[in-house]
């Protein structure tokens, strides 16, 4: 069995309405579990008070607002090389999800950056990084619907992606390149000294991968929307030609 | 409700606009999603009617 079998539409789509149901469920469970146990059952920071709560939305937010785009930057790839429809549309499917997380992540950082930094925002290299990102969202969103064929929309936004990367990256990675800003290192760490206590850590892991099955649900069920409105659009070209 | 003492404003405020955000995002995509399938299963039927 070979990945690319799932570039054949009706192996995605018999494949993914089996995963879609299970994926769901647990995304459900993990987000509202997460969410929960953080808001309810974890004690307040000594330093940062009750707004260590944001953590449980803000991190996850943030690193699929970032890891987002890395897929769309993948399928894009597969379809400039390999042209297969079905990774184009998942890229299309996937990027209203990377700019919702994205626009959690600048919400919910400002909010939290008000009282602890004394602003809303700062034009520091992640911010600044994270915010030309979401515009990347919208520049990507808008040139799907302002070109009318399905392929060269694809091509041009394949290309808009790579260019996007950039931000991308540096929206993730800016604390390595400069060593300034307001925004702190990394919560999670493999250092036990970096990390944050287990107490915080714990339910912020579920909110992390409850916020990844909820994008993996999402692109699946929008793909699946956007491999039938493909369908659509040749049944209606076929009828006005006939 | 836990005591979120003077950032409560703050917390629920990021709590709110995360839920509200997310459950537009869902409801946007089921509504495409129930769109699309509507006008392909009329556009199959014309097609299968018309054979």
């Amino acid at each position: 069995m070979s990945i690319w079998e799932y570039a054949n539409p009706r192996k995605f789509m018999a494949t993914s309405g089996a995963l879609l149901p299970w994926v769901s469920t647990l995304a459900a469970i993990l987000v509202a579990g997460g969410l929960i146990w953080g808001f309810f059952f974890t004690p307040d920071d000594f330093r940062q008070g009750s707004t260590v709560k944001i953590i449980y939305i803000h991190v996850p937010a943030a690193i699929m607002g970032s890891s987002v785009w890395f897929m769309m930057l993948v399928t894009s790839l597969i379809w400039l090389i390999r042209r297969h429809h079905v990774s184009a549309l998942a890229a299309k499917a996937a990027a209203p999800i990377g700019m919702v997380f994205t626009l959690i992540g600048l919400i919910t950082g400002a909010i939290w950056g008000q009282p602890m930094w004394g602003t809303w925002w700062e034009w520091d290299p992640r911010l600044t990084a994270f915010l030309i990102l979401f515009l990347f969202y919208l520049g990507y969103m808008a040139l799907w619907e302002a070109v009318e064929n399905p392929d060269a929309a694809a091509d041009l936004t394949s290309v808009l992606c790579l260019v996007g990367t950039v931000f991308a990256v540096i929206s993730r990675y800016a604390l390595l390149f400069w060593n300034q800003g307001l925004h702190q290192g990394a919560s999670l760490s493999m250092d036990a000294e970096e990390n944050v206590a287990d107490v915080f850590a714990y339910p912020l892991w579920t909110c992390i991968i409850g916020f990844l099955l909820l994008f993996v649900a999402l692109v699946l069920y929008r793909t699946r929307t956007e491999i039938r409105a493909r369908r659509l659009r040749a049944l209606v070209q076929r009828e006005r030609m006939a | 409700m836990p005591d979120l003492g003077r950032y409560a404003t703050e917390v629920l405020m990021a709590y709110a606009g995360t839920i509200v955000l997310l459950g537009m995002l869902i409801a946007a995509s089921v509504w495409k999603a129930r769109k699309v399938l509507r006008q392909l299963r009329e556009a199959e039927n014309r097609r299968d009617s018309s054979t």
